[in-house]
């Protein structure tokens, strides 16, 4: 099979996914009760309102992520990093929580700036650590950003505490798509866009995971790409937070998955990063909707058994692909 | 003479311990003592039962493991605990469940925890005992898993359910039966019994395995029963205040970096103790001086990060 | 006397020791040399009940090794492998102390302390004594876990590349120290080297394995010499003798005609 057919066997069956994320739910929206109906009936109304948003936010977040996760793990050269083992996640959520208590009249937009102004600078945090100290093995990587992320996490935890905003927070740092409604997701399209910018600059985060030494003598400017990447992930990171919640371990398992079965050509293999980790997280909402209907599991806790399943397949049972 | 200034140490301590005890019972009493000395004496005493069992569970399963950062928390111990809990839940039902006996549903959910930790023990340490950060690695992420395993089925189980078993997770300190504490207060008593004869044989386990083989310790003997025990321990705090993940660390290691000596006879009370001043002391300036309740967690959680990303980043372990 | 019969350990398909018999006499020194891999470690790890064996017996003054009690065996035999990682901070007398747990059980008596101070002085440790074993080289820690061994006060004294960390001076003091401690304190020492000649010249008795078998044993005239080790190594290796002593030589292509 030729690579192209295999990639659009791959988006097929996302599309197919997709469908099945249009038609599921509590409302009755069918094909035939779509066709049978006005545009301002119910069914219509439902999909387009509802349905649509979250089956584009589900596919836009997923690959997002994903996408984040390979940029972060060329860049740390360290395959077991991604925003939640970074301290990404937790700092753009305390830049949300800071943002919501000082100037809570601000725009979603503008907050999401802030969000991901706070996620650069805990991601540059994480790289300053990592380049402090001498690494012993690969597994330091992803534990020093885990604490990091957890001590910034205590931190939010204890100013959303202060101010009675516990439950707030609880949404940004558990995924969940329930809430997606037409009006509130546009932002992932931001997401999106920072996806398509990482394609054309994969070649510079292949080379910049190199080093600073080996980056300089290609004649390429180190910080500069050092930096476009944690801008993209922070940015990504923090539209992904503020729309949706995050899904742990996402943009971990899905680049190594895809490692695994293809290599490690970064131009071949971003589009099926982008794919699977939107195909991964569609089939997890759908499964966290259908396993106690009508009742809704969110994505996060579905994906955290899931992801966390995948991961130790790849801590455990992979090692020798790591070493 | 090396051995007055442990002593001295421990008294200091001891000294200390009792003061926040005493600041704990009496700030912002204001004479109502009727009411106050039994119901913060409850409290107190759940404190207590929590720091003894944290402290000393950590200590030993550093020991038994032969490093400094790793603690029962952070290996996931305590989410196998709400694990099972949950999966009790899950398989009888909230209201059967409810009309157990507590005895009988604490010891029931002891004996699994117990039987599935060494398990799980034996899973990670006998293949991948080699790396040290690989495992905590593991740990946490098998500590996410079991969380959200858990959280899984409590979305499944029906909402009465979830209530029981919410209860039966978190019991917060004012609320704490006094079965509850009388039989985690037996249940941490027989498992410090078991430890005690073991004491000496326990600082031998400091060096190692194959050296404390070699000075002829029963390896394989002793390891397990202290494991048994750090899961009853655990068991029993969790119960007590649900999960708390980084308090174990900041008092173990505080009793190592204070104590003159590497006597378990010695670090194991201390860092006892360092758990009874800190969680004691801790709640009631909280809880008095500024008026937050459930805060303090929050502040350790904190804190113990801070102190574990120290430890892990100057590498003193390997 | 340690008795090995038909001693046996694989890992996975792979045969690290491979059906070894062999005495080692009681008293004296006996040297282990053999290229990596030979299973030298492995074998002493066995006789010293570390390491479990696959088939075969060992047994330590008519004690099975398998069998025995640990805590009985502890008293009749010490020993110390290589990579001793310990995460507590403890002071060299500390660790010395630990050589008397199997005789004090964690409650030292005046004549525990004798011999811990013993073993200190024996090492020249003593103005180490307080330091903790993060504080020190590789070399001086190395001599506070040989110093801990013998303070076990035990007949049998086994020990894996003890010269690891040490450079020469040291290696040196460390051969002569276990001489002594055999002419004097008549302790039987079973002792993996990698260097030749210090087994040559300290050895009373020399096991030279290879490829999981013993290849040859016997006193160090019979085994130091270039026929054997050529083809046990893969190695020209020349013997010359110097000052009554046989030395080996391989460190440049053998340029005898």
């Amino acid at each position: 099979m030729s690579p192209s057919l295999k990639l659009g066997l791959g988006l097929l069956a996302v599309l197919a996914l997709s469908a099945v994320s249009l038609f599921i739910g509590v409302s009755d929206v069918s094909l035939a009760s779509l066709l049978s109906s006005a545009d301002e009936d119910r069914p219509m109304q439902v999909l387009l309102i509802s349905r649509v948003p979250r089956t584009v936010a589900l596919i836009l977040a997923g690959s997002g992520l994903a996408v984040c996760g390979l940029i972060m793990q060329m860049l740390a050269r360290n395959r077991f990093v991604e925003p939640s083992t970074a301290g990404t996640v937790e700092s753009a959520s305390l830049g949300l929580l800071v943002v919501t208590l000082l100037a809570p009249g601000w725009p979603l937009f503008a907050k999401m700036l802030v969000a991901a102004v706070f996620a650069l600078a805990g991601t540059a945090l994480f790289m300053r650590l990592l380049a402090a100290v001498p690494l012993r093995s690969p597994y330091m990587v992803p534990l020093v950003g885990i604490m990091l992320g957890g001590v910034i996490g205590s931190l939010t935890n204890f100013v959303a505490y202060r101010y009675d905003l516990l439950q707030t927070l609880g949404a940004w740092t558990m995924g969940d798509f329930s809430g997606i409604l037409r009006g509130r997701y546009e932002l992932l399209w931001l997401s999106a866009g920072l996806t398509i910018a990482a394609w054309f600059a994969a070649d510079q985060f292949t080379l910049a995971g190199l080093g600073e030494a080996f980056t300089t003598n290609l004649g390429l400017n180190y910080r500069r790409v050092l930096s476009l990447g944690l801008c993209i992930v922070a940015m990504a990171t923090a539209v992904i937070v503020v729309t949706a919640g995050a899904i742990p371990f996402l943009g971990l398992i899905v680049p190594n998955l895809v490692s695994a079965l293809m290599g490690d050509n970064m131009r071949r293999s971003i589009p099926w990063i982008a794919l699977m980790g939107a195909g991964l997280v569609l089939a997890s909402d759908i499964v966290g909707r259908l396993i106690r209907f009508p009742y809704e599991i969110p994505i996060g806790t579905v994906f955290g058994v899931a992801g966390s399943l995948v991961f130790l397949w790849l801590l455990l049972g992979r090692r020798r692909h790591f070493d | 003479m090396t051995s007055l200034r442990p002593r001295q140490v421990l008294l200091g301590l001891a000294g200390l311990a009792l003061f926040s005890m005493v600041l704990f019972m009496v700030w912002n009493a204001k004479g109502a003592w009727d009411f106050v000395l039994p119901f913060r004496g409850r409290k107190l005493w759940g404190l207590l039962l929590c720091a003894w069992a944290i402290a000393v569970s950590t200590v030993l399963f550093q020991t038994v493991t032969g490093n400094r950062i790793l603690t029962p928390a952070i290996m996931g111990f305590d989410a196998l605990y709400q694990m099972v809990q949950t999966l009790f839940v899950f398989a009888f039902g909230g209201f059967a469940y409810l009309t157990l006996p507590a005895e009988l549903r604490f010891l029931g959910n002891a004996v699994v925890m117990v039987g599935l930790s060494t398990l799980l023990f034996r899973w990670l340490f006998g293949r991948h005992g080699g790396s040290l950060h690989l495992l905590v690695l593991v740990g946490i992420v098998f500590g996410v898993l079991l969380r959200s395993l858990a959280g899984l089925m409590q979305r499944l189980i029906n909402p009465n359910d979830f209530v029981v078993l919410q209860d039966a997770m978190f019991a917060s300190f004012g609320a704490i039966a006094p079965t509850l504490l009388l039989i985690s207060t037996i249940v941490l008593g027989l498992a410090s019994l078991v430890i005690l004869p073991l004491l000496p044989q326990l600082d031998v386990l400091l060096l190692g395995r194959t050296p404390a083989i070699g000075l002829g310790v029963n390896h394989k003997r002793t390891v397990s029963l202290v494991l048994g025990v750090v899961a009853v321990m655990v068991s029993v705090s969790t119960a007590l205040v649900g999960p708390v993940l980084f308090f174990g660390l900041l008092a173990a290691n505080l009793a190592y970096l204070i104590m003159p000596t590497h006597r378990h006879a010695a670090v194991l009370p201390a860092a006892a103790l360092l758990a009874v001043i800190g969680l004691v002391a801790g709640q009631a300036v909280l809880e008095h001086g500024f008026g937050f309740d459930t805060a303090l967690s929050i502040i350790i959680e904190f804190a113990g990060g801070l102190v574990f990303l120290i430890l892990l980043l100057r590498g003193g372990n390997r | 006397m340690i008795r090995i019969a038909g001693l046996r350990k694989s890992y996975g398909s792979t045969l690290i020791v491979d059906d070894v018999s062999l005495t080692l006499p009681a008293g004296g020194i006996t040297a282990i040399i053999g290229p990596n891999g030979a299973g030298k470690s492995t074998l002493l790890g066995m006789i010293s009940r570390l390491l479990p064996m696959d088939a075969g017996t060992v047994t330590v003054d008519g004690l099975d090794v398998t069998r025995t009690p640990s805590d009985v065996l502890a008293k009749r035999l010490a020993v110390l492998r290589q990579d001793n990682h310990i995460a507590a901070r403890l002071t060299v007398r500390d660790l010395v102390a630990f050589g008397r747990y199997p005789h004090a059980k964690g409650r030292p008596t005046i004549a525990d302390e004798n011999k811990i101070n013993e073993a200190i002085a024996f090492l020249d440790l003593g103005a180490l004594e307080h330091r903790f074993l993060d504080e020190l080289s590789g070399g001086q820690r190395q001599r506070a876990f040989v110093a801990m061994v013998l303070a076990q006060d035990t007949d049998y004294v086994l020990l894996d590349e003890p010269l690891n960390n040490l450079d020469l001076k040291h290696a040196a003091r460390m051969m002569q120290l276990l001489r002594r401690a055999a002419r004097e304190l008549g302790k039987t020492i079973v002792i993996v080297l990698h260097d030749i000649n210090f087994a040559s010249v300290y050895a009373d008795h020399i096991v030279c394995m290879q490829a999981g078998r013993v290849a040859h044993q016997g006193q160090p005239e019979t085994i130091i010499t270039p026929e054997v080790l050529s083809l046990v190594y893969q190695l020209p290796v020349r013997v010359e003798l110097i000052d009554g002593q046989r030395i080996s030589i391989y460190y440049q292509e053998d340029r005898t005609p």
